[in-house]
């Protein structure tokens, strides 16, 4: 299908895309790699009056080392994360999981900020920015602000970016050689994951998940079973605990249930061994 | 909306509505058909192409977002009759059938062996997650990139 | 002149492809690629109800829009059509068929049933119009489920009275059932669903129609299989002359059967073409086409099996519940006919009885897809044999043994009334096992089992016949198919020796002109190069049955023998008139015309091709040139055969099962190039095994089509299966003079059962006996939790 008609502009600096983004409201998108909004365009399931293409502001793609922390550019492509080697040495899961995202060629366009503002639960790097306890932050009208990733997801394709509000950077600690484990579950390679948990051990531990409901999550349960010493697999079998996951052609809820108990399981495995 | 692109190390600007997928710029405004649309939901690979030397899939990619951009398609590789060792290998291997999956799948294959100039089996597999298609079985494809990834840097050159 | 040194044969070898360097460079031409100043593109508006009356169609907003040049409904064009579009399989003389229009006339039957149609200037201004077209609908109720279909609680076509298109019976001797049931010391029964399948040829449909502005002719480029059966189709049904149309099938992305028709887009292009006056262009998408192109499959199996003691199977029982969708295309009714002469199998069974009841449901059509009743057929019998073997508790390759028919047995009289013409069942099974270590395999599974891995493993064998080459055309018309089973070639040698072979059939991937070249090469002994093949449009091959069916090289390759062997008879005489010899006298040797005893003596053929050119010095009473045609029309079906073992692992935690190994021994008689029968083999392979573990063309219970996109229907990746192990026995056919039979449909006939087999297998001890297709992680969760205590 061919995306209905839009008008196009071209935002140079953050600034400008603010601007635009304020002076358009509603009927704005922004247009980064683009690999979650047109392929809803050419299926007319969005059809902004106004695309915002911020994929040129150089300045928003980058990896940089901060000490404890990483931070990383919104607009730096999941090729990129893939093989940054500040990632790979501090925040292996991160790299790992952008690796897993889409295929090559998604890969090669697609940002971590376009996949964060998303905000889609069927997402890969959500969930890892969750597991990881990233924050977000985002420069509007107003000026900037940091948001925790864990207040980040508000609903289903819905965050706690403002209409007019850009998310800039991707700020994530340093894993300090901790546990990890990213478990992918789908049928074919290139697709969503059914169910997906992405587990960090040691001083900072998180485990969330992917597809498990209206958001990405966190798994809570998992969370403060861990936390009150209980094992692996006794926590695991609290991984569906509260959650309300889809149903559609590849699962139903019970069946997203079952697997997020069996893949927290092995994540938490894989994350001590 | 203005569009300036090089393609296949030539220059082409044109006037275009801001929706134009970067694919039907290609086959319809340049001309080069022989990149090939298979889907709407950036799932088959058919219609890759290389920006900066790297897979895209270009029924993904607005034709200006690609402004400025160097494209190569299909037509770009082979140099005069000399095929592509990408190209070469598939032809040897019978990586074929009825061709229509095939610019797709060798742009994403040459893109691979750029990243990845020796990879295992496992590896190829993975790098074709992205493209599929419905005559081969995928057997010879594999194999032809393996074998692509043996030829020796020299002759690879294009 | 001393005798040449005489060239390898080329039939046999791994020719690479004369077909490649086009489509690898781009160069090659599709449907989409093509385009002529002037062109009105189409685009159709489609039903989004399973059921409804049209209350009204409202095309104002669309013909509003800019660059909107013209739009039709239903109504608006009844008189444009002489006929309906055609069936052409009425398999009984009773058999109901609905009047099927290429836009809908008072009721949409099915999502995707074609309302309205828009022509504009562009594509982009084309698909707008096609989304303003304001249509109000009446719902009725859908109609989903085979045997609901088939109680007539609610009808798809009230016209019709009865939801039920046909039954047909194949049941030689009732009374040999009967017996062979009631004296059997095992019986197993399956009920297994065929589920509907999207045969997502990578190319989607697409069709341009040029109208020549004089004399009032059109040129069809269609995405075609079958642009013979396509001109006289059209001509029928669109009312214009069959000397007014010339069809193209430029080059074809695919087809799997899915291009084995006459569409609505077709008849609709022509149609507007000629009410135009101008170039009419449609091309499909492929979430289009996951309703407008037909489907495969779709059938409800109920298969009981009788064996002795022995477990020897004494008698077949096959009930089908088919699924026509809503209307009946080109071969729709005649696909479960395909298959109902194999539920035997490989096996030698006395008893068998056959009956399929076809219904309309409020789906898209279904009708051929690679394999077209034999892969159902191949299903249920592999299925139930291994219910046996589990019941009786043997090896399932023991079973295979105990039933094989022997191979001194050929030509075989099968129970349903073929003659199978060679095979070697037991050898291709030997081979297979041997390839796969079996033995160490069935170890690995008793370690693990033992071990109480999560992960275990499953093998499973499935050993098929099929009949291809089709096919005798008096056995087409005992079955009440409309055409013949023939195919055409003309062999031609020019003055400079250059040779054109021109063919009635159609590739889309098979590499015909690559292998045909290596045919009449190898019998004129002369280079494929010099060979050209000209095929896939009418008006420079004018006969023609196409391709389908794994067909084309036992039929077709078998008239391009044919006709090169008149060449060379007519070329013979020539040099022998020429040479002064004795026309038995004169050899055939490397390209070279030789008088036996001296070989200094000698024409080669391109001066012979020079000589029946100027017709200067023929012998008396010879037509000049040197051309013959074949039309040929096969005695018998082929009957290529062999045996495949799949290995899966299933993850008993997850569901997921994952395709380990796949070992596939096939035998389709001799091979012209191995190259071209492998590549058939594991493409064929993945389309099978996609059946058995991804693909499902699933609806809701509204009768939407929930898996419409790629990414809902899970055509797999590189990424999702192994390399393959692949090798051949060669059991020569006897109905034709090269001994083939045909590869084209082998691997997605044998696979599905191979790797539902191996599901089954590896969850026996689990307590699991069936699964359905396709084997998704969550119904083998499912079924291992159904059956745990």
């Amino acid at each position: 299908m061919i995306p209905a008609a839009f008008d196009y502009q071209r935002a140079s600096t953050l600034d400008e895309a603010v601007g635009l983004l304020s002076a358009n409201g509603e009927d704005a998108k922004l247009l980064a790699g683009g690999h979650s909004l047109l392929p809803l365009m050419r299926l007319r399931l969005a059809t902004p009056a106004l695309l915002i293409d911020i994929g040129r502001i150089r300045e928003l793609s980058y990896v940089r080392d901060e000490g404890d922390r990483v931070a990383i550019g919104a607009l730096t492509r999941h090729r990129d994360l893939e093989i940054s080697e500040a990632l790979r040495a501090h925040v292996p899961i991160l790299a790992h999981v952008a690796a897993q995202v889409g295929d090559p060629q998604v890969r090669h366009r697609g940002t971590i900020g376009g996949s964060i503002s998303h905000g889609d639960p069927a997402s890969d790097l959500p969930a890892a920015c969750l597991a990881l306890g990233a924050t977000f932050r985002a420069v509007g009208p107003k000026g900037e602000r940091t948001i925790a990733a864990g207040d980040f997801f508000r609903g289903f394709l819905e965050t706690a970016l403002a209409a007019d509000e850009v998310l800039t950077e991707i700020s994530v600690p340093k894993m300090d050689g901790a546990g990890w484990s990213f478990q992918k579950f789908n049928r074919r390679a290139q697709d969503w994951a059914i169910v997906g948990v992405a587990a960090v051990t040691g001083a900072n531990p998180g485990v969330a998940l992917v597809n498990m409901g209206m958001t990405p999550l966190r798994a809570t349960a998992v969370e403060e079973a861990l936390a009150s010493g209980a094992s692996g697999a006794e926590a695991a079998s609290h991984a569906a605990d509260g959650l309300d996951p889809p149903s559609d052609l590849n699962a139903s809820a019970d069946y997203r249930r079952h697997l997020a108990r069996v893949l927290v399981r092995r994540a938490l495995e894989e994350a001590a061994a | 909306m203005k569009v300036s692109v090089r393609v296949n190390g030539v220059g082409h600007e044109h006037e275009v509505e801001p929706r134009t997928l970067l694919v039907h710029y290609l086959r319809d405004v340049v001309g080069l058909t022989g990149t090939n649309i298979g889907c709407d939901t950036s799932s088959c690979g058919a219609c890759t192409v290389l920006i900066g030397g790297e897979s895209v899939k270009s029924c993904t990619v607005l034709a200006v977002q690609a402004d400025g951009a160097d494209i190569t398609t299909i037509e770009g590789l082979a140099d005069g009759d000399r095929l592509h060792p990408v190209q070469e290998a598939f032809r040897e291997h019978h990586a074929l059938q009825c061709g229509y999956c095939t610019p797709g799948m060798v742009m994403a294959a040459v893109s691979l062996l750029a990243e990845n100039p020796d990879p295992t089996e496992a590896e190829v597999r993975e790098g074709l997650e992205g493209n599929l298609c419905r005559c081969t079985g995928y057997h010879n494809i594999v194999k032809a990139i393996l074998a692509a990834a043996r030829v020796p840097a020299e002759s690879a050159a294009s | 002149m001393t005798a040449v040194e005489v060239p390898p044969r080329v039939v046999g070898t791994r020719l690479r492809r004369r077909e490649d360097p086009a489509l690898l460079t781009g160069e090659a031409r599709f449907v989409a690629d093509l385009t002529v100043p002037g062109t009105l593109h189409a685009a159709i508006v489609r039903s989004p109800v399973a059921h409804a009356r049209i209350r009204s169609v409202d095309l104002a907003p669309a013909l509003a829009l800019p660059g909107v040049v013209a739009a039709y409904t239903g109504e608006d064009l009844q008189g444009d059509w002489a006929a309906t579009l055609p069936c052409a399989w009425p398999v009984t003389a009773d058999m109901k068929s609905p009047a099927h229009r290429p836009l809908a006339v008072g009721t949409v039957n099915y999502v995707g049933d074609a309302v309205a149609v828009v022509l504009a200037e562009s594509e982009y201004a084309a698909h707008d119009a096609a989304e303003a077209v304001v249509v109000d609908y009446d719902p009725l109720a859908a109609v989903l489920d085979l045997e609901d279909a088939a109680s007539d609680r609610v009808l798809v076509h009230e016209d019709l009275g009865t939801n039920v298109s046909y039954t047909w019976e194949l049941s030689p001797d009732p009374d040999a059932v009967e017996r062979a049931f009631a004296e059997a010391a095992h019986t197993v029964s399956g009920r297994y669903v065929q589920q509907r399948l999207l045969p997502s040829a990578m190319e989607p449909r697409g069709v341009l129609v040029v109208p020549h502005p004089f004399g009032g002719d059109f040129t069809v480029y269609s995405a075609t299989q079958i642009p013979h059966i396509l001109r006289v189709m059209l001509a029928v049904t669109v009312g214009v002359p069959e000397t007014s149309l010339r069809v193209v099938a430029p080059s074809v992305g695919g087809g799997f059967g899915s291009k084995l028709n006459v569409y609505a887009e077709e008849a609709l292009a022509l149609a507007l073409a000629r009410k135009t006056r101008k170039p009419v262009r449609w091309i499909e998408e492929r979430s289009e086409q996951a309703v407008s192109t037909i489907h495969g499959r779709g059938q409800i199996q109920h298969i009981d099996l009788a064996a002795d003691a022995g477990g020897r199977i004494t008698a077949v029982r096959v009930r089908l519940l088919a699924d026509m969708g809503a209307y009946l295309q080109l071969v729709t009714p005649g696909v479960p006919l395909l298959g109902a002469f194999l539920y035997t199998g490989v096996y030698d069974v006395g008893a068998y009885s056959f009956s399929c009841t076809s219904v309309f449901t409020t789906k898209t059509p279904t009708d051929a897809y690679r394999g077209a009743g034999r892969p159902e057929a191949t299903y249920a019998i592999e299925r139930a044999i291994d219910a046996l073997a589990r019941e009786m508790d043997l090896d399932p390759a023991e079973i295979r043994r105990r039933n094989f028919i022997p191979a001194d047995r050929f030509p075989y009289d099968s129970v349903a009334g073929l003659v199978f013409d060679s095979g070697n069942y037991v050898a291709a099974l030997d081979r297979c096992l041997e390839i796969a270590g079996y033995e160490e395999l069935r170890a690995d599974q008793a370690r693990r089992r033992e071990e109480g891995d999560p992960r275990q493993i499953g093998l499973g064998l499935s050993s098929y016949v099929e009949m291809c080459g089709l096919a005798p055309s008096r056995v087409l018309a005992s079955l009440n198919y409309s055409a013949g089973g023939w195919e055409a070639a003309t062999v031609r040698v020019l003055p400079t020796g250059k040779v054109q072979v021109v063919t009635g059939t159609s590739p889309h991937g098979q590499g015909h002109e690559t292998s045909w070249s290596m045919i009449a090469a190898d019998r004129l002994g002369i280079s494929p190069g010099d060979v050209e093949v000209l095929h896939s449009d009418t008006a420079v091959a004018p006969y023609g049955m196409d391709t389908y069916g794994s067909r084309s090289l036992a039929v077709g390759g078998t008239a391009v023998y044919l006709a090169t062997e008149r060449v060379i008879d007519k070329a013979r005489r020539i040099a022998a008139h020429q040479l002064e010899a004795a026309e038995e006298d004169v050899r055939l040797v490397a390209g070279q015309f030789q008088v036996q005893g001296s070989p200094d003596r000698a024409m080669p053929l391109a001066a012979v091709a020079f000589e029946a050119f100027t017709a200067h010095n023929l012998p008396e009473g010879m037509e000049p040139n040197l051309e013959a045609s074949s039309h040929f029309d096969p005695p018998n079906f082929t009957f290529p055969f062999g045996t495949h073992l799949a290995v899966v692992e299933v993850d008993t935690e997850t569901g997921a099962a994952r395709l380990l190994r796949y070992v596939a021994v096939d035998d389709c008689g001799n091979q012209i190039n191995p190259l071209i029968v492998e590549g058939q083999v594991h493409g064929g392979i993945v389309q099978g095994a996609a059946q058995a573990l991804w693909e499902e063309a699933s609806y809701d219970d509204d009768g939407n089509l929930v898996s419409t996109t790629l990414a809902d229907y899970l055509v797999p990746s590189a990424a999702e299966v192994p390399t393959f192990e692949t090798d051949s026995t060669v059991t020569p056919s006897p109905t034709n003079p090269m001994g083939v039979k045909g590869v084209g449909e082998a691997g997605t006939i044998a696979a599905a059962p191979a790797v539902m087999n191996a599901i089954v297998d590896a969850l026996s001890t689990h307590g699991v006996s069936d699964i359905d297709m396709p084997a998704s992680p969550q119904r083998i969760c499912r079924a291992i939790q159904e059956v745990r205590p």
